[in-house]
């Protein structure tokens, strides 16, 4: 594999400085809240400073080879090394988990979930964003395993502490549900590891070495990585952690949760699992792609039935990636550049629609659907910001989830490396109804929401009858529209997904040379 | 007349003494501590903790020296039935250290508790030159040596509070089931002496290859099986979890560490040197057990209140990762077993001592030993939580936490024998990952999500032998994660494997 070794200090400089803040907050006392937020956002805005700097730095023409790429010695005995470096592939990842962060932690100025104690809170999200970045930068299997494993206990915690009233059994699914697909994981990277001959953990070796392995050895394999994968994706039927997930973490982990750590499941197939195992990925593509479909129906059959609006918002997230794993299912480099495209578009859009939901409950105190309504006239703003984040997510041409689903559908019609044409035709229908599907519980979901008269019990200085107040999620009803700070945290993401919309281009272009080499790598290696 | 008379008869042998510099510096501390506490007025007593640790350290600084100095294998001693090589060095040092860690954590529970102090430090200093002889012991007599001498002050340990019922079970309990293993033990150790006609495990080894008689095959798992009951491996458990209990919890920590450790190096040398030959005895024998360990030891963690007994259980589980590696050692992956098996115990050793510390210190207070009052930790006391969690969450595997190069490397030396028990193996071992995960994270959610369960929130002040003790557990927890490297080496065992012709 072609590597550029320039400003190697980069890389590394943007994932661990995270770091740097966490030290700093150790030494600084609990009480000091503000203080805490302080430096958690200052932390954040000088990594996605870093970030700036390296797309700056980032050679457009060359988006195919790894760049930045450092490889120094960390665990010479077991042949894992410290490899690092950053492709057209992983670039959109890597920078958006930075921002994403930094506006989550700037979210969070006046938006601390009801449990307190932002010391921790602002340091655990830092870990993550350790975790996540170096997940995108990992070069070898390894150090990939390790910063994927990062993520888990940070995102453990913000669930339990920080969540919802059944936090306790939503994030403890959702530990056991990874802890299990990495366990299997780590499994099939042993094993590749020893079929390649036992030399390196490194991905261009393995690369190279590991389409050479028996096609049936290969099956087994792919099928430890699919499953370690396909819970954090989560692919259907290992996709009943996220609805728990979602629906029970703070604002701020449900949109790092949908916009970063969902999309390091769908990374590793294309980063691992494809690349590395060609026959492998062939023989399980239709399996991929017919769990992908049925993920988009169920998950689109499963919002229609959702009562409440952030449940809703999670099992979207199902259908979403199951277009995405459809993308990559197809193994054409118009598929996968869809999906990469559609993890970046999902991550913003639905990102949006979980602040505009954190937004909903920290004003109504609920989020039962059928207890909001009117939403556009009392806080107009905020419902303009829901029905821009719906139309995107409905994947409405002109914003950026239109050039996730729409060329993911259409390369299911000639899916690469003969793979049956039958099949994919079928899924493509089959998705495509997906789409409708998709448009009917969004708009029905905004009509519920925000079109009509606002519920009494919502009017302003609505009078509560004596007694009423017992019930506490109806008194103090303060319903003001989006905030300085919102605006600030959100307006990033509604330029991103309107300008991915209008000119795709900028990301297509720097991914599909890397995409490119990809699929021409995975067809070198199927006879 | 009679001296020339023996002068003729009888040459001295010529003593490595330096070799044996850190076993010398056990037995003169161990008299010392003996004597001084007899003389000691009783308001005194506290600085005999200090003496111990001092004792530990200092024997350490030989085993540095020969580590440094050593270079080559020095086996001229007792015939190459003392052998002090890489393998023995690293081992002891961590004898010493886990021994010097439990000094740390006993001093303010036996002070308070106004037990026997003198008298405990002089079995804990015995039990620690047992372990520390073990580690270079290659020979059955002294390997049989070694492991009584860690052994019986052990038991005595486990029932230190006399006048506690608990203890007296433990200490009974383990005291009956430990000889019986020892005579199962000894029993096999006669067959496989009388069928190859030396003790020397070399010899042993040499002897054992091809097919093998009735008796080699009964005297084989007869040894497995008398190791068995030392490292806890179902199913000759059943003594650890009421002996975890009942004991003091500075007691339990040496006992579920160093004592176990012990028994793991005892059953490494002789399987490497004596029993290889007998692969297709022990490997299967093995197999079954580190499923069964691992299995039942986590099935039952799962359902345990309080918290001592849950890592008693969790730690059987443990022991069931650490067999794994060497029930595959015959089939062609010996050395990755061998370099699993001591990495592991090395790091688990932290990360298990790490937890009991916080267990005492958080006992200190609350004056509990159920899993519920860990609720809210870490609201008044965030230092110990955050290290607990450091602690569970490195026993459960997460990395970049201390436990997760080793699993790593017990998965590996599986995978590395290719077959496909081995496999089976593996995914055994994987599902029980998860499984663990399930009880370490429910004393972390108490520790983070649940209230404080008495409201009371005086925070917690170990005194300052705990926190030099948290420090450096959770230092080696974190930092032999983060860069295995710096212990891995010491793994790589070419004189314990040369013997193999490897």
């Amino acid at each position: 594999m072609q590597t550029i070794t320039n400003d190697t200090w980069l890389l590394t400089v943007g994932t661990f400085l995270p770091l740097v803040g966490v030290l700093l907050m150790m030494f600084v006392p609990a009480s000091e809240e503000k203080t805490h937020k302080q430096i958690g956002i200052l932390t954040s805005a000088v990594t996605a400073a870093v970030g700036v700097y390296t797309l700056l730095r980032f050679d457009f023409d060359q988006s195919e080879k790894l760049q930045f790429f450092v490889d120094s010695e960390w665990i010479t005995v077991i042949k894992s090394n410290y490899t690092i470096g950053l492709d057209g592939i992983s670039l959109p990842l890597y920078f958006l988990s930075m921002v994403v962060t930094l506006l989550v932690m700037i979210y969070t100025w006046d938006n601390m979930p009801d449990a307190g104690n932002p010391k921790s809170f602002i340091m655990l999200m830092l870990v993550l964003q350790v975790g996540m970045a170096g997940s995108f930068i990992a070069q070898d299997l390894i150090l990939f395993f390790v910063f994927f494993e990062v993520v888990l206990l940070p995102m453990y915690f913000m669930i339990g502490v920080w969540g919802g009233d059944d936090r306790q059994y939503a994030s403890l699914k959702f530990f056991l549900y990874t802890m299990f697909g990495s366990a299997l994981m780590l499994v099939a990277f042993l094993a590749l590891f020893f079929q390649t001959g036992a030399a390196s953990f490194s991905f261009a070796h393995l690369m190279e070495a590991g389409a050479l392995i028996d096609r049936d050895v290969q099956i087994w394999i792919f099928a430890g990585m699919f499953v370690g994968f396909a819970v954090k994706v989560p692919m259907f039927p290992f996709h009943t952690w996220l609805p728990d997930a979602h629906t029970q973490a703070p604002t701020q982990g449900s949109v790092i949760l949908a916009a970063i750590l969902l999309k390091l499941g769908t990374y590793g197939f294309v980063r691992i699992a494809i690349p590395m195992l060609p026959q492998g990925a062939k023989a399980w593509a239709p399996v991929i792609g017919i769990l992908a479909v049925i993920g988009i129906i169920y998950g689109a059959l499963g919002c229609l039935a959702q009562t409440d609006m952030k449940r809703l918002i999670a099992f979207s997230s199902v259908a979403h990636m199951g277009f995405v794993m459809l993308g990559i299912s197809t193994l054409t480099d118009f598929g996968i550049n869809a999906a990469l495209f559609g993890m970046v578009a999902h991550g913003l859009i639905t990102g949006m629609l979980f602040f505009v939901a954190g937004s909903v409950k920290h004003r109504y105190h609920t989020l039962e659907i059928s207890r909001l309504s009117g939403m556009l006239i009392q806080m107009p703003r905020l419902g303009w910001i829901l029905g821009f984040a719906a139309m995107a997510s409905l994947g409405l041409p002109g914003l950026a989830g239109f050039w996730g689903e729409f060329p993911a559908i259409l390369s299911a019609y000639n899916p690469n490396f003969g793979l049956s044409e039958a099949l994919f035709r079928t899924l493509m229908v089959v998705a495509a109804i997906g789409t409708v599907f998709a448009a009917a519980y969004l708009l029905w979901l905004y009509q519920r929401t925000a079109f009509g008269r606002p519920n009494p019990e919502f009017e302003q200085g609505a009078h509560h009858p004596v007694g009423a107040g017992v019930n506490d999620e109806h008194h103090d009803v303060d319903l003001h529209d989006v905030t300085k700070i919102e605006w600030i945290a959100w307006t990033p993401f509604l330029i991103a997904i309107v300008v991915f919309g209008v000119y795709p281009q900028l990301m297509f272009g720097v991914m599909d040379p890397a995409v490119s080499l990809l699929i021409e790598r995975v067809g070198a290696g199927i006879p | 007349m009679i001296s020339s008379l023996l002068a003729q008869a009888w040459t001295a042998p010529t003593i490595d003494w330096h070799a044996i510099a850190p076993e010398l510096v056990l037995i003169a501390g161990i008299n010392l501590v003996l004597l001084i506490d007899l003389w000691l007025d009783e308001s005194k007593k506290w600085a005999m903790a200090t003496l111990t640790g001092f004792v530990m350290l200092g024997a350490v600084i030989p085993v540095v020296t020969l580590a440094v100095l050593g270079g080559d294998v020095r086996d001229a001693i007792f015939d190459g039935r003392y052998v002090v090589d890489e393998y023995a060095l690293i081992l002891k040092a961590l004898f010493l250290l886990v021994g010097y860690v439990v000094v740390l954590l006993s001093q303010n529970e036996l002070e308070e508790g106004g037990y026997y102090q003198g008298e405990f430090y002089v079995l804990m200093l015995v039990s620690v030159l047992g372990m520390v002889m073990m580690a270079s012991s290659r020979d059955l007599l002294s390997v049989f040596v070694a492991l009584e001498l860690l052994s019986i002050p052990a038991y005595m340990m486990a029932a230190w509070r006399k006048r506690d019922v608990k203890s007296n079970e433990a200490g009974v309990k383990y005291y009956l089931l430990g000889v019986f293993a020892s005579g199962v033990l000894l029993y096999g150790m006669s067959f496989l002496y009388g069928t190859t006609g030396s003790t020397k495990l070399t010899e042993i080894g040499a002897a054992l290859s091809g097919d093998l008689t009735g008796m080699q095959v009964l005297a084989v798992v007869f040894v497995v099986a008398g190791f068995a009951f030392k490292i806890s491996a179902v199913p000759f458990h059943t003594w650890a979890p009421d002996t975890y209990e009942g004991a003091p919890t500075p007691v339990t920590a040496f006992l579920s560490v160093a004592s176990k450790s012990a028994g793991f190096v005892a059953l490494l040398t002789v399987l490497y040197l004596g029993l290889y030959g007998a692969d297709e005895v022990h490997g299967p024998f093995i197999w079954v057990m580190a499923a069964l360990t691992m299995t039942v030891g986590n099935m039952v963690a799962l359902r345990q209140t309080n918290i001592v007994r849950m890592l008693a259980y969790s730690s059987v589980s443990q022991g069931g990762f650490i067999l794994m590696p060497l029930a595959v050692m015959g089939t062609g992956a010996a050395e990755s077993s061998l370099r699993a098996v001591v990495i592991y115990l090395l790091i688990y050793a932290f990360s298990n001592l790490g937890a009991f510390a916080v267990i005492i210190a958080v006992a200190r207070k609350t004056r509990s030993g159920e899993i519920s009052s860990f609720g809210g930790l870490i609201t008044y006391a965030p230092g110990l939580g955050v290290l607990m969690t450091i602690f569970l969450a490195s026993l459960a595997g997460i990395p970049p936490l201390g436990i997760w190069i080793a699993k790593l490397q017990a998965f590996k030396a599986l995978i590395d024998a290719g077959s496909s028990s081995a496999y089976v193996l593996a995914i055994i071992a994987a599902v029980n990952t998860v499984i663990a995960a399930g009880y370490y994270m429910r004393v972390l959610r108490q520790i983070w999500m649940s209230p404080v369960p008495d409201g009371d929130t005086t925070p917690i002040s170990p005194p300052s032998s705990i926190w030099l003790a948290l420090g450096i557990t959770a230092g080696g927890t974190v930092v032999l994660g983060i860069l295995p490297g710096l212990v891995l080496r010491f793994a790589d065992l070419p004189d314990l494997t040369g013997a193999l012709g490897l």
